[in-house]
């Protein structure tokens, strides 16, 4: 009798019925792919072509001068801008294209700004607390009780990001590293499968610079972890492999060593600086 | 933090609330107190003129209150609230105008005056039902509400915000002025509606009846403000601040900025409905100068005035404003317009957190503690 019940239940039978809630399914290998995106503003033509792909795992670093489209990359992959081509998937089950800002924060992709964005009028600890991967529907929100296993789990985020002192100060008065670090907490307490992390050291002090770099380094593995620097030396000091983005597509992809030898690279974004 | 476990019952654990719980019931017991035992000539006692005037301007706090948890915590400076409030007081003064019954002046058992001056013959669908109390309270509630739902879902899901939002609030208040000054529209059009006689079954020009609606609206306010402090003290508060302060942050932490607009923007629409409704049968009319732009504007003044995202200050700051309106009315009733324009002014310039951040300066326990509190923080 229960072979029946069961197999009338269609989601087991055919499991391609059940709802798409499932964790990201990484096991064709990567966690972002892009392929063939492009973006126009107005005739212009933001993203071109472009074709990226993220392992799971990975720390990956994206250079190019302004203008390049890293910001609008990070667009396209949180749902705020929609390509007008091109097909984008996180693991492969989830086409990105069909989500909005919300959903696709919820499936485990965090973003961090390239300006700080924390919530100034509030504490750093609710901060993180608001931050938390729970259900964040309206009725469930106002009746949240503080549990005590969210309590460590903010605890431990604090430690890791190093402001466990500044637990109860409001954000408003952190300094600019703080809160860049505080918003990676923020990033973290969603437990995301994807960290998007624009420009995280503009405007840092040289050893703020290297604990971020640790921060960055130590998540790695545990997150998969994009990463797009103007700061050459920060790049240099965390990255494994490194994609250089030039005029809305990929100019060049690899080590730091290969990639700051291509030619092509040094052309276009390397000798402008030299 | 207060630390209970149910979401309403967390603001009767905080010391603010306690307060302003405790300085108005006080307020109303000696305000009773004072009307029923002391002799009417001593000079102690409070007439029923006084009684009503206080009562209004309770029903003024709660309105304040609900712009308040609107601008204050959500960001959202909303232009328009008077628009709720007199739906609230349409809707009671319908409620009102069926319990008149054939003591009107031409006598009709069921339609109100101004209907049979306008030689209808039966009484529109939208007047059914408001004969029986509780559908019209209900009403009181879903009228402003399902306006806010209609026109927030609108306004919000397209993103609409800042200053684009508040003019629409106050397009929104002008339309329903002119729509409800038509007398096609039955509602009683320039006149509105008055005249009343009973509420509840209790005759509203009576002594005792007015002093019970002081005290319902005392009751009213302090609903009102224990759950705008639940929902400001609970996570969705906290999200709500977020929200006023950084919405694209909030959107990819995964809120739904829109939804957390919409539900705030209703309850709080719904308490200028419950105000209004209270106001009505303590003034004893209302026309569609209740939808005016300018009450409606009047009514932020009060919430700046008394600081933004206190709440309290809301509450102080509604009652001193309109108690100011009195005296200053019956005194010189022209410059009454120049005078709270000034003390706009002097406020926004002198006392930018209102007099709520006079206040926390003053009871601040450690003049030396150099964290700024929220409330300065987000002023």
């Amino acid at each position: 009798m229960s072979i029946f019940q069961e197999l009338a239940n269609r989601d087991q039978v055919f499991d391609f019925l059940a709802p798409v809630q499932s964790p990201v399914d990484v096991r064709h290998g990567p966690i972002l792919y892009m392929e063939d995106v492009n973006v126009s503003f107005d005739g212009f033509k933001a993203i071109n072509n472009l074709n990226l792909t993220v392992d799971d795992g990975e720390l990956r670093c994206i250079i190019g001068p302004n203008g390049a489209g890293k910001t609008t990359m990070m667009d396209i992959i949180t749902g705020k801008t929609r390509p007008d081509t091109g097909s984008v998937w996180f693991g492969s089950r989830h086409n990105l294209l069909t989500k909005n800002e919300p959903d696709i924060a919820s499936l485990g992709i965090g973003r961090k700004f390239q300006k700080p964005t924390v919530f100034e009028a509030l504490t750093v600890f609710e901060n993180l607390e608001l931050a938390m991967a729970t259900d964040k529907r309206i009725l469930p929100t106002l009746t949240a009780i503080m549990k005590p296993e969210y309590r460590d789990r903010i605890d431990e985020v604090l430690q890791t990001i190093g402001l466990q002192e500044l637990r109860d100060r409001l954000a408003g008065i952190l300094s600019h590293g703080q809160k860049q670090w505080l918003e990676i907490g923020m990033l973290l307490m969603q437990k995301p499968r994807l960290l998007l992390v624009d420009e995280p050291v503009a405007g840092m002090t040289e050893q703020e610079m290297e604990r971020t770099a640790e921060l960055l380094t130590s998540l790695a593995g545990k997150q998969s972890v994009v990463v797009v620097e103007h700061d050459m030396g920060f790049v240099r000091s965390i990255a494994r492999k490194v994609t250089v983005l030039h005029q809305g597509s990929v100019l060049a992809e690899g080590t730091m060593d290969q990639v700051s030898n291509d030619p092509e690279v040094i052309k276009v974004y390397l000798g402008e600086e030299a | 933090m207060a630390s209970s476990q149910n979401w309403l019952l967390r603001p009767f654990q905080e010391r603010s609330t306690q307060l302003f719980l405790g300085v108005l019931f006080t307020a109303l017991v000696v305000v009773t107190f004072l009307h029923l035992f002391m002799p009417q000539d001593s000079a102690l006692h409070v007439s029923a003129y006084t009684v009503t005037l206080l009562g209004k301007y309770l029903c003024y706090a709660l309105l304040a209150v609900a712009v308040d948890l609107v601008w204050g915590y959500l960001g959202i400076l909303s232009l328009g609230h008077g628009a709720f409030f007199a739906l609230g007081g349409y809707a009671m003064g319908m409620y009102l105008m069926r319990q008149i019954g054939d003591r009107g002046t031409y006598g009709d058992p069921v339609l109100p005056d101004f209907m049979v001056f306008l030689n209808w013959d039966s009484l529109p669908w939208y007047w059914q039902g408001f004969d029986m109390a509780w559908f019209a309270f209900i009403m009181v509630l879903l009228a402003p509400g399902l306006l806010a739902l209609v026109f927030g879902f609108l306004a919000f899901r397209s993103r609409v915000t800042g200053v684009y939002l508040s003019i629409i609030t106050q397009a929104l208040t002008f339309a329903l002025m002119l729509a409800f000054f038509r007398n096609e529209m039955g509602f009683g059009g320039n006149n509105g509606l008055t005249d009343f006689r009973d509420i509840l079954g209790f005759n509203l020009r009576t002594d005792a009846t007015r002093l019970g609606l002081f005290i319902a609206t005392g009751i009213a306010l302090a609903i009102g403000y224990v759950i705008c402090r639940a929902i400001v003290a609970s996570k969705l508060g906290r999200v709500s601040i977020a929200c006023r302060d950084a919405e694209a942050r909030t959107r990819f932490l995964g809120y739904r900025v829109e939804r957390v607009q919409l539900f705030v923007f209703v309850v709080s629409a719904m308490l200028a409905g419950v105000a209004g409704a209270l106001y009505v049968p303590q003034v004893g009319i209302i026309n569609p100068s209740e939808f005016s732009p300018l009450f409606s504007i009047e009514i932020v003044v009060w919430v700046a005035l008394g600081g933004r995202a206190t709440l309290y200050g809301a509450v102080i700051g509604a009652i001193l404003v309109n108690y100011a309106k009195t005296v200053f009315t019956g005194v010189m009733p022209d410059a009454w317009l120049f005078a709270l324009g000034g003390l706009f002014v002097l406020v926004t310039v002198f006392l930018p957190k209102g007099i709520a951040g006079l206040l926390q300066k003053r009871h601040k326990t450690k003049p030396d503690d150099d964290t700024p509190t929220r409330q300065e923080a987000t002023a």
